[in-house]
């Protein structure tokens, strides 16, 4: 009796040792993360007052129905999406055949290992300073290479969300090419000597072998590029401002002028929700649909 | 016609000489074993073969055709990995019609022919499983329908039983012998394995660091080892090798060992004579050497190991080295410490030059005061005997 006691005294105590343990950490998440994200939750049910001051008010779903009904959300809601599909399958497709052309056992190879990796190592916002000044019409290079187009590429409608597009591309490429590379090491190289035995050319080597194996990678690259695409900020910020004529208005931009330039919380709060919303549920998606055609390895 | 010749191949990784001059000749339907331990050249000479590695210098032919510097796709080999290599997001057929498919075979020709390969190695009923659901033996025999599947000229193996349990591996080899048989193809085989080498092989080519060192039948092989390495590396236990002195009594040649004098056969006998010199390593393989009374060398037994169809009997020479005698199962074994003498059959004795390593006996005593500095392989004609 007195030895099962014990233990249960022994747990007890290891049981609080653990809470001890686990308090701060809970505590920096509870203030930075878990309190903001339900207080988010709260302010997509009170409306802020159009002109002047008076608090808040609750309004119940009506503030939600018409933020998520408004033209301006689903303007917002297309372009990130068009945004999404510009800048994920490219970046994938770029960083791995810069790894595929890096795989091989050649003399200096590494530098050009560490060249297609180091985009890594830049900010978003340096790259997009680098190509906000490339695109200069007065200074930039493109225009000095003759490509000057009328309005300049980041104030053409058509033009300006492609632009920033191609800065993410840029920008993703190193970590694109570092998580290809891992994928690629980790196929053994007997596999695809035995296609080249077996007379597979490159192209159907790729194909029907090296993607194949690399799947996982992709659609791990799939996953993590889309989350970062929904939540691209500092290059709409620094490159656009949103515009020309909200062409590049994406969601997290909508968001931060609704809060910064209209002082709405309220809406502010619903469009962070449906953000937060749509990532989840493509996420979701993409772990249902695209992971049947992915192939682990036993 | 699958003819396989290496013509001086040499490879070198930076500094490394992975194959020295290997020259070697393998006839058409011939089972070749390449055999020698880790690190000894074996498999970097196959893979230059299939062409995954460029020869630093020399030329490498299959048939009539010197493939030196066509690519492995267009070689018209197969290989036999020791990982098996297969491709695990493929079923079994799709991983046997791979080859078939790479080299846009049509579609009911295929299905025959992926049939036809199934059926020789029993996986008829595994066609739809993918590679993690076989076990060892039979994501090996998947990898040999995959190699069979599109009738090569060559087929190359680089150690394929090693991945397979003793049991299997044995039941395995007989197995392959007789696929080889039946598709009368020419084989490569790479092992470090040299129970697998003589019992495979229709010749065995033995390497030791880079250098091919003899090249013949198993049994020539085992009968007269070209020199020291040969002879401690091929059989099982080992050849026993003693370090000794020559001597003469009325008329006869011995060589005085720790703990005893062996009289020398008539071949080595022969060679030693003409070589003049007293220093000599005997070479005695277990089975020659008794245990009996009247033996005349004295040893004292280290230990026995019983191995249920013989006995080894592990002895202590007078000067520490041991040597092995290999005794049926119905003898008694010795205890630990007794003291025993060993007979030696003098026409089983090897002797073989202490500095070269290499055998002495009449034939390859033909060019005597040949410097003793060079460890050669045998001479071509030795090597090309049999085909």
């Amino acid at each position: 009796m007195t030895a099962v006691r014990t233990r249960k005294a022994q747990k007890r105590r290891e049981a609080l040792l653990g809470y001890a343990l686990v308090a701060p950490a809970l505590l920096v998440f509870g203030i930075f993360v878990f309190y903001p994200f339900a207080k988010n939750f709260k302010l997509a049910f009170y409306r802020d007052p159009l002109f002047g001051r008076g608090g808040a008010k609750y309004v119940g779903w009506d503030q939600i129905n018409d933020v998520l009904t408004s033209g301006d959300f689903k303007h917002s809601l297309w372009t990130t999406v068009l945004f999404a599909l510009m800048t994920v399958p490219a970046g994938i497709f770029l960083g791995m055949a810069l790894a595929v052309a890096a795989h091989q056992r050649l003399r200096g190879i590494g530098i050009y290992r560490t060249i297609f990796a180091s985009t890594v190592a830049s900010s978003v916002a340096v790259a997009s300073v680098i190509f906000g000044t490339l695109f200069n019409p007065n200074i930039g290079w493109l225009p000095w290479m003759g490509f000057n187009p009328k309005p300049p590429l980041l104030q053409n409608p058509d033009w300006a969300l492609p632009s920033v597009a191609l800065v993410s591309i840029w920008q993703s490429i190193g970590l694109s090419f570092i998580v290809m590379s891992a994928g690629l090491q980790a196929i053994p190289d007997e596999v695809m000597e035995a296609a080249q035995l077996d007379g597979a050319r490159p192209w159907r080597r790729f194909w029907r072998v090296t993607v194949p194996l690399l799947s996982p990678t992709i659609f791990f690259a799939i996953v993590v590029g889309s989350i970062f695409a929904f939540q691209a900020f500092a290059q709409v910020d620094l490159l656009t401002k949103g515009g020309p004529l909200d062409r590049t208005n994406v969601l997290t931009y909508n968001i931060f002028t609704t809060l910064r330039e209209r002082q709405d919380e309220g809406q502010a709060a619903v469009l962070s929700i449906a953000l937060f919303g749509v990532t989840l549920l493509l996420t979701l998606f993409q772990m249902r649909i695209l992971e049947r055609r992915v192939h682990y390895a036993s | 016609m699958g003819r396989v010749v290496f013509d001086h191949v040499t490879k070198r990784f930076g500094d490394v000489t992975a194959v020295d001059d290997l020259s070697l000749e393998v006839a058409d339907r011939e089972f070749l074993v390449l055999v020698g331990p880790s690190g000894c050249g074996k498999t970097t000479a196959l893979r230059m073969l299939a062409g995954l590695e460029d020869p630093t210098s020399g030329d490498i032919s299959i048939g009539e055709r010197v493939v030196t510097e066509v690519a492995a796709i267009d070689r018209d080999i197969a290989m036999v990995f020791q990982s098996y290599a297969l491709y695990p997001h493929m079923s079994v057929r799709r991983n046997i019609e791979f080859p078939l498919r790479s080299r846009k075979v049509p579609a009911d020709e295929r299905r025959r022919l992926v049939a036809e390969a199934a059926a020789a190695l029993g996986l008829e009923a595994l066609l739809d499983r993918k590679p993690a659901q076989l076990s060892g033996g039979q994501r090996q025999r998947v990898a040999l329908a995959r190699a069979i599947v599109r009738r090569p000229q060559v087929f190359l193996m680089d150690e394929p039983l090693s991945n397979l349990d003793a049991k299997l591996r044995v039941q395995t080899r007989a197995e392959l012998v007789e696929l080889q048989n039946r598709l009368e193809t020419t084989v490569v085989y790479v092992t470090h394995d040299q129970v697998e080498a003589m019992t495979m092989a229709d010749r065995i080519a033995v390497m030791d660091q880079g250098i091919l060192q003899q090249v013949g039948e198993p049994q020539e092989v085992y009968a007269r080892p070209a020199n020291l390495f040969v002879a401690r590396f091929i059989g099982n236990p080992p050849m026993n090798t003693v370090a000794g002195s020559v001597y003469w009594t009325n008329g006869t040649l011995g060589v005085q060992l720790p703990g005893g004098r062996v009289e020398l056969g008539s071949a080595a006998g022969e060679a030693v004579r003409q070589r003049g010199r007293d220093d000599l390593v005997v070479g005695v393989r277990p089975e020659h050497a008794v245990l009996d009374p009247e033996g005349a060398v004295e040893a004292v037994v280290a230990v026995t190991e019983v191995l249920g169809h013989e006995q080894h009997v592990i002895c202590r020479l007078a000067d520490g080295s041991l040597f092995t005698v290999r005794q049926p199962n119905d003898a008694s074994p010795p205890g630990t410490g007794v003291e025993v003498r060993i007979r030696i059959d003098p026409a089983r004795v090897h002797a073989f030059d202490p500095q070269s390593g290499l055998r002495l006996d009449a034939s390859t005593a033909a060019a005597p005061g040949d410097g003793a500095d060079e460890a050669e392989p045998p001479p071509p004609a030795d090597s090309e005997a049999a085909t």
